[in-house]
This record gives structure tokens, C-alpha cells and sequence, in this order.
């Protein structure tokens, strides 16, 4: 039984962490490998205007979220809008810049394990016999609620689906002036706050460290894969495929194998299937 | 009457030196100015690299050099692979790792001497980085780039989880290179060797057989040519090198471990081949004799060196993806003047 | 014409999707023939040469070449065996100058025996096959990157990538369309002379009236399936032929 619980909650984490990167790639096919480096970039900000400043918790998580949304917004503005459509480019550039973000982070200061963010609510619940804490359960709301929103904003609003529309065909949404280089500057910004988001959320459980940064964006780059690139459903799935899958991995074998699941689970699935494991038939794109 | 007002049109036009032409292609040489033409920039470098070692004031910088010439073969290795193949590797850490754990394992257990553990690190290291990677031969550009960049880091996490060849600590007390000089004369020999071999063979027909691919594999598939095997034999090649600059460095420190996986291995050639030059194979060379000096002076700063050469990449790919190299060569090979349109 | 098989597709299936892109297709290309395959747009000409050349596998159907099945064959061992193909998209090597571009298959172990081993044997293998198509041989344009070839040099290209396999049987998709009537009227007698040297074409074209003076037999395909084959002047007659092509050209082919 707690391994089920525990397990929806890992999942639920993998699936706010996986979200954002989702949701760049699913809407302007920019693989941000710097979404790691958003993640706890914004972790950071939250503890300085939390700790450091002293502000109350509703301000300082708007401004960080604010602000890393201004971030993610500038990267793409100054930098990657000029090599849209150069894959290679573009996976190269962005993991530079979240590892000249996650390394400054580092030279700045932020190392050690003395970072934490404090839990929204102190307390825990028994859910059939097994404590859970209430900072769990607000992952599993906030995860939830934005799993909804997302999906009911791609699937059953105008602007959802034009984003869509673009991502499956860009030049054709340029002929119906549909401005893609705005559509892509909205999509990393948000992209950005729900790295954000994630980090508010789940930074709480644990300290903040710069290797974490890390972690989630082979996390995300897990979850994206196993679902199919630019797949929401996908994604939403492979989620809970890859937080059950881990789970259990740390349960049965160890902890130490916590990382290698996501990594060969990557490796394997690119390598057998790259259009992702729910995917549909789109073989001849990926493969020469 | 002239209407139009505001600045004239005007463009850059570009011109082949008349001695490019005459010393290019099918023509023979006919002036030692023309042979000198061709001859200077090589014999610049060949002498540049052999004479820098005995340039430097202390031991730290003697290694430095070595540390290069490391960074300048797994540049060489990824554009070979990334501009001549089109395989976008973004996992040079692997090469080195293999080759590295391989000379460990070989020196730390079975006790050869690292005159045999080097080139069986070399041999040994490349085909099995080969294999390792042949499943992914048939992936696209960005999945292949992806799934290389998670081989290294997936090789660290398993080592560290089974806690095999040392674990986290590594293998130390391994042979070291008998003293400094036989390190930078055993590696700038190996550098320039494999500079000029690479560029040989890919003026070579089978070379061209590997950029057809890079083009276009279709067409090379119905061509008669397979895609796996010259994918396997480029490679082959790129990690030979990368695995004997692992194996090198393992017995420069006399010591394995699994921070050979690191991404610094990865990325640091990377940025060697943006700023060099892509596709010209002695910029990233250059590229990382640049570099890596630079970096070395930060090293002091801690995580500082990483946040430069970051940022230094990502700059460049986006606003001068040509490179040093690329530039250098048209301002020798041609002429430039503004013509009015 | 001596009516010996060379290549035979026994009911091919393929679909992607729900698509069903060919359907239980049969055809039979007899030794020194051309043949010319004709159907409207999205009719399953381009994925029956994919399956035929091992680029797409087909659900079900085999495909015999000389008797033996090379079904699900990797495409460079098809076209190793002597299948080579153009294609309807162009793909040069376009960083490679035109010349360079022939080294490709003159590399291909089918080939690579008989032309010599040292550096240059093959350029000038690949000179003389480029002058044989149409490019002028002591001009520039066989020195010139690949890239920067306009459209006519391009379609000769591909064909001559083929020529250079020395294959048995060419198939050409598509080879004419985009050419003015000056430049098929020089690769038309190219094709006669590679009919008369042995070489089995089959040929996928839109352009009906140059198509017509070149092939032997024809085969009508819509929707993926087999509506029409034989002589092109009774084939064309039939009614569903002409209901399948109707505003095309019809008309004009008959002069």
C-alpha cells in the first residue's frame, strides 16, 4: 500500500517536473536542456526573497516565478530565436547556458546542504494506514490541477490548438499568421514557470543543491522520451510508467540505482523505439 | 530626377587569392612562393605545437599542455564525427571513460605495463565503445544526440551503484608516464598524426562515401552503401582517439576514476570545435589550445571555468557559428572589398 | 522482346495508419523493357518503388528479383543486387561538387572491384559517366558543389548516380517533372541508349506525352491499386483510366 501512495506521488513529481520541458518541445519543438538549471535557478530565488529577504511566502513566490518566466522569455529572445530549427544547435546551447547557470549558481555561493525551503504546511494524514505529509498532498494537488488546466487548455481552447497546430507545422502556421517566434517566446517563459512551479512545490522534501538540477533534467528528458517527444498524453503516462518503475527499482534494489533508472530507461527507449512507447506511428521521422 | 536617398546598397564581395587558385586542385606547383603559400600555415602548426612545450615555465604548465593536447584529440574526434559523418556525439566522456576504466583495469589487476595498456585501452576501447553505440546508428540527428549525451552519465551512475573498479574512490596507484617530457612529446605527436591522418582520409574516396552519408543517407542506401557499417567504421576511428586520451590521462595522474565520465569531457570539446571552427578539423584543434589555457587560469575560481566556457559556447554557436578557423582561412584564401550594387 | 521476368511483385500490401498507400499490387518487368507507370497523385507510385527497393517493408506480398526474394532486404543490398532508383525529391550530396557526388556509388562494393584502388582512379570514372549524361566536360559544372546546381543538372545527377551502379534495373521517379522540353529531349535518348545497352527502366512519370514515346508497356495505379496495364495507346482508352485521370492530360497525349 505505501508503495502504491508513494508511488502516485513520485509520479506526480516526475509529471510536474517533465511538464515544462513538455510543454516547450510540444509547442515550439525546442528541445530547453536548460530546464534543470530553471528548476532550481528558481528554487534559489524562492529561499533568498523567502530567507534571505525575509518576504512572506505568497509574495516571493510570485516574484521568483516572475522572474524566471523573465528569464526563460530573455534566453529564448536573445539566444536561441537565432538558431531555431538547428536541433543540434540548439540542444548544445541550451544545456551551455543551464550549465552556465547551474555552475554560477555554484561559484555564487549555493553549495553545500544547508538550503531548504520550508513545507507549506506542517502535519501529516494516515491514507489507508500510511503517514503521508501534507506537503505531499500539495504536490499531488498542484500536479493534478495543472495536469487538467494544461490539458484542457491544448485540447479545448482555441489558442491550445493553434499552438498545437504549430508545433505539428510551423511554416504552415506562419501562412496562416500565426506568429510562431511570439508563440515559442510564450511557450519557454511558461515552460520556465513550470519549472518553477515544480521547484516550490517539491524543493520543500529535500535540500537545494545544484545536482539536483541536474537529476531533473535527465528526469524530464526521461519522461518526455518514454512518452514520445512533444506528446502531452505521452508524457502524463510515461510519468507515471517511470515514478512506479523507480519506485520500485529503489524499493527491490537500492537506492543508488534511484538515477540509473531514468538514464537507461533513455538509453533503451531511443534506442528500441524512439517515437516513445505510446507513441504513433512515426517511425520514418526518426529513423533514417 | 534620383529619388532614392539613404545609404547605398552596397555588399561584401569575396575573391579567391590568385595563388589559392593556382596551388589548389590539378595544377602543379610551379614557384617556391606557391609551395610556401601551402606550406606555411602546416609547417606553423606542426612547429607552433612541437616547440610549445619547451615554452613553458614550470611543471604546472608543461601538464596544462598535455591536459590540451587531451581536449584537442577528442575535439578532433567529435568533429570528425558530428561534421564529416553527421553523427552529433555529444558523449566524448564516454570515449574517455572506457579507455580510461580499460588502462585501470588492465594496469591495477592484471599489473602490464602501461606500454601495453595504452594501445589495448586504445584497440579494446574502441571496439567496444563502437558496439555500445551501434544500436543507435540508425537514429536521427537529435536522438543520437541525446542518448549519446546519456551514455557517459549512465556509465558513472551504474559504476557508483554497483560500486565496481574502485567505486566512487577509483583506482589509484596506477603507473604514471616516466616524467613530463615523455608526456607532451608522447601526446603532440599523437595529435598532429591523427590531425593530418584525418584530414587525409576524408579527401580520400571513402571519405567522401562518409560526407555523402552526412548529406544524405537515403541516397547513400541506394547507392549500394551501408549506412551501419561506415557509421561503425567513423566511429571506430573517433573513439580510438578518444579512448587513447583516456588512457593517457589515467596514467598522467596514476589514477582512474569515474569523474572520466565527467561532462567536461563532453562539453569542453564541444566548445573547442564551436569556437575553432566546425568542420575544419584543425580549428577545433586550435579551438582548444585556446581554450583550455584560458579555462586553466579560472581553475583557481572554482566552478567559475565552467560558467566561461559555458557561456562562451553558447555565444558563439549562436552569433558566430563559423569559428576562428573558418574566418582565418578565407582571410588567407581570399581577397574582400565592398562593391556598390 | 525477349519476355524473361527479371522482377516480380506478388500482391504487395502496405499501409501507414489507416492509409492504405498499396493494395495487393502484382506486376512482372520483363528484361530490356521500359516501363512506364502512371497514376493521379497519391496513388501509391512512390511507396511501390520503396517497397520494391527495400526502403519500406511491406505488410504482406513478396518482391522476387530473378527468381530470388528480396523482401525486407536492406536498400543497399537491393541496390547492390542491381536495383538502383532515383528519387522524386532530389538528394544530392550537396557539400560534395557533382563529380565527387558519383564517388558515392562508384564506392559501393558492387562497383568497387572494377575501378581502380588509388586516389583519382574514381574521379575520372565518375568525369566520363557526368559527360555521358550531359554535363560538359572541359566546363566547370562538373567541378561545381552539388548545392549550387540548378534543377535540370540535378535530375541528370540522380539518374547518373544510377548509371554509375552499373545496375540492371533503373527506376526513375519522377525524373522528368519540373524539366523543360529542351532538357528531356537530351535525356530521352540517354534512356533509349541505356534500353539498348540492357538495362531494365521502369519509369514513374506525369508527363504522359514524353513518357509515351519511351516505354514498351504501362501500368495505370489508383489508390493504391492496379487499375490498368499494358500498351499505353489501349490503356489509356479504357474508361476508368480515363475517369481516374480526368482533366489531366488525356486528351493531349493522343495528338
Amino acid at each position: 500500500m505505501g508503495i502504491l501512495i508513494y508511488g502516485i506521488i513520485n509520479s506526480i513529481v516526475f509529471a510536474l517536473i517533465a511538464m515544462g520541458f513538455a510543454l516547450v518541445y510540444g509547442i515550439s519543438r525546442l528541445p530547453n536542456f536548460a530546464h534543470g538549471a530553471f528548476y532550481i535557478l528558481a528554487g534559489f530565488l524562492t529561499y533568498t526573497f523567502l530567507l534571505g529577504l525575509g518576504l512572506n511566502s505568497p509574495t516571493s513566490i510570485i516574484l521568483s516565478l516572475i522572474i524566471i518566466a523573465g528569464i526563460g522569455a530573455a534566453v529564448y529572445r536573445f539566444l536561441l530565436i537565432r538558431i531555431r530549427g538547428m536541433e543540434a544547435s540548439e540542444i548544445i546551447a541550451s544545456l551551455a547556458i543551464g550549465l552556465a547557470i547551474m555552475e554560477g549558481l555554484r561559484f555564487a555561493g549555493f553549495r553545500g546542504k544547508t538550503y531548504t525551503l520550508p513545507v507549506f504546511l506542517e502535519g501529516t494524514v494516515r491514507i489507508a494506514g500510511v503517514p503521508v505529509d501534507f506537503q505531499r498532498l500539495i504536490i499531488i494537488g498542484v500536479g493534478v490541477v495543472l495536469i487538467v488546466v494544461l490539458w484542457l487548455f491544448t485540447h479545448h481552447t482555441k489558442v491550445g490548438l493553434a499552438l498545437r497546430a504549430m508545433a505539428q507545422d510551423e511554416g504552415a502556421a506562419l501562412m496562416l499568421g500565426i506568429d510562431t517566434d511570439f508563440a515559442a517566446l510564450i511557450a519557454l517563459a511558461l515552460g520556465s514557470v513550470l519549472a518553477g512551479l515544480a521547484a516550490i512545490v517539491i524543493l520543500p522534501l529535500g535540500n537545494i543543491t545544484v545536482e539536483t538540477g541536474y537529476d531533473i533534467l535527465i528526469n524530464a528528458i526521461a519522461v518526455c522520451i518514454i512518452g514520445g517527444l512533444g506528446s502531452w498524453v505521452g508524457a502524463v503516462i510515461a510519468s507515471f510508467i517511470l515514478g512506479f518503475a523507480q519506485m520500485l527499482t529503489v524499493y527491490i534494489v537500492g537506492a543508488q540505482w534511484q538515477m540509473v533508472v531514468g538514464l537507461l530507461a533513455i538509453i533503451l527507449i531511443l534506442i528500441a523505439r524512439p517515437s516513445g512507447l505510446l507513441a504513433r506511428q512515426k517511425e520514418l521521422e526518426e529513423r533514417v | 530626377m534620383l529619388t532614392q536617398v539613404g545609404p547605398r546598397e552596397r555588399r561584401k564581395e569575396r575573391l579567391d587569392r590568385g595563388l589559392k587558385v593556382r596551388t589548389e586542385g590539378i595544377y602543379a606547383l610551379s614557384s617556391g612562393k606557391e609551395a610556401l603559400y601551402l606550406l606555411a600555415p602546416r609547417l606553423t602548426l606542426i612547429l607552433g605545437l612541437l616547440i610549445l612545450p619547451l615554452l613553458m615555465p614550470n611543471l604546472y604548465w608543461q601538464r596544462v599542455i598535455c591536459i590540451t593536447g587531451v581536449f584537442g584529440l577528442l575535439s578532433l574526434a567529435f568533429d570528425f564525427l558530428a561534421n564529416y559523418v553527421g553523427l552529433i556525439c555529444l558523449g566524448g566522456a564516454l570515449f574517455m571513460g572506457v579507455g580510461g576504466y580499460i588502462t585501470g583495469i588492465l594496469n591495477s589487476l592484471f599489473g602490464m605495463p602501461l606500454v601495453a595498456t595504452i594501445p589495448a585501452a586504445t584497440v579494446v576501447g574502441a571496439v567496444f565503445s563502437t558496439v555500445l553505440l551501434s544500436p543507435c546508428f540508425p537514429l536521427r540527428g537529435i536522438y543520437f544526440a541525446i542518448v549519446t549525451l546519456m551514455y557517459p552519465l549512465a556509465a558513472s551512475r551504474i559504476i557508483e551503484a554497483l560500486d565496481i573498479f574502485g567505486g566512487t574512490e577509483g583506482m589509484a596507484d596506477l603507473d604514471t608516464l616516466p616524467n613530463i617530457w615523455f608526456a607532451s612529446y608522447s601526446i603532440i605527436p599523437v595529435l598532429l598524426v591523427s590531425l593530418f591522418a584525418l584530414r587525409r582520409l576524408v579527401t580520400e574516396d571513402i571519405g567522401l562515401v562518409l560526407r555523402g552519408l552526412k548529406d544524405n543517407d537515403q541516397a547513400a542506401k541506394a547507392s549500394g552503401i551501408s549506412i551501419t557499417r561506415y557509421k561503425a567504421y567513423s566511429t571506430f576511428i573517433a573513439s580510438a582517439i578518444g579512448c587513447f586520451t583516456g588512457a593517457y590521462l589515467v596514467h598522467l595522474y596514476g589514477w582512474a576514476g569515474i569523474s572520466l565520465f565527467a561532462l567536461d569531457f563532453s562539453i569542453l570539446p564541444i566548445a573547442a570545435s564551436v569556437i575553432g571552427g566546425m568542420g575544419t578539423l584543425v580549428g577545433p584543434v586550435l579551438g582548444a589550445f585556446i581554450l583550455i589555457p584560458l579555462t586553466e587560469l579560472l581553475r583557481e575560481l572554482g566552478t567559475l571555468r565552467i560558467v566561461f566556457y559555458s557561456l562562451l559556447l553558447a555565444g558563439f554557436i549562436v552569433f558566430n557559428p563559423e569559428g576562428l578557423m573558418t574566418y582565418a582561412q578565407r582571410k588567407y584564401h581570399q581577397f574582400e572589398h565592398w562593391v556598390e550594387v | 522482346m525477349a519476355e524473361e521476368v527479371l522482377l516480380q511483385v506478388k500482391n504487395a500490401t502496405k499501409s501507414f495508419g489507416g492509409v492504405k498507400a498499396v493494395v495487393d499490387v502484382s506486376l512482372s518487368l520483363f528484361k530490356g523493357e521500359i516501363l512506364g507507370m502512371i497514376g493521379p497523385n497519391g496513388s501509391g507510385k512512390t511507396t511501390l518503388v520503396n517497397l520494391i527497393t527495400g526502403f519500406v517493408k511491406p505488410d504482406s506480398g513478396e518482391v522476387l528479383f530473378k527468381d530470388k526474394r528480396i523482401t525486407g532486404l536492406q536498400p543497399h543490398k537491393i541496390a547492390n543486387l542491381g536495383i538502383t532508383r532515383t528519387f522524386q525529391i532530389m538528394r544530392p550530396y550537396h557539400s560534395l561538387s557533382a563529380f565527387k557526388n558519383l564517388i558515392v556509388p562508384l564506392y559501393s562494393p558492387r562497383v568497387r572491384r572494377s575501378t581502380g584502388g588509388r586516389l583519382g582512379d574514381r574521379d575520372a570514372v565518375a568525369i566520363d559517366i557526368l559527360e555521358e549524361i550531359g554535363f560538359e566536360r572541359d566546363a566547370y559544372v562538373p567541378y561545381k558543389i552539388a548545392s549550387s546546381l540548378p534543377l535540370g543538372y540535378l535530375k541528370r545527377l540522380e539518374l547518373a548516380r544510377c548509371i554509375a551502379m552499373r545496375p540492371e534495373i533503373i527506376i526513375c521517379d519522377e525524373i522528368f517533372s519540373g524539366l523543360s522540353m529542351a532538357e528531356i529531349a537530351t535525356m530521352v535518348p540517354l534512356l533509349e541508349k541505356l534500353q539498348m545497352q540492357g538495362t531494365t527502366i521502369m519509369m514513374i512519370e506525369h508527363r504522359l506525352r514524353e513518357l509515351f514515346r519511351l516505354v514498351n508497356r504501362v501500368i495505370v495505379l489508383n489508390f493504391g491499386e492496379k487499375l490498368a496495364e499494358g500498351i499505353p495507346e489501349e490503356v489509356i482508352e479504357k474508361p476508368d483510366v480515363r475517369e481516374a485521370y480526368l482533366g489531366t492530360e488525356v486528351d493531349n497525349v493522343r495528338d
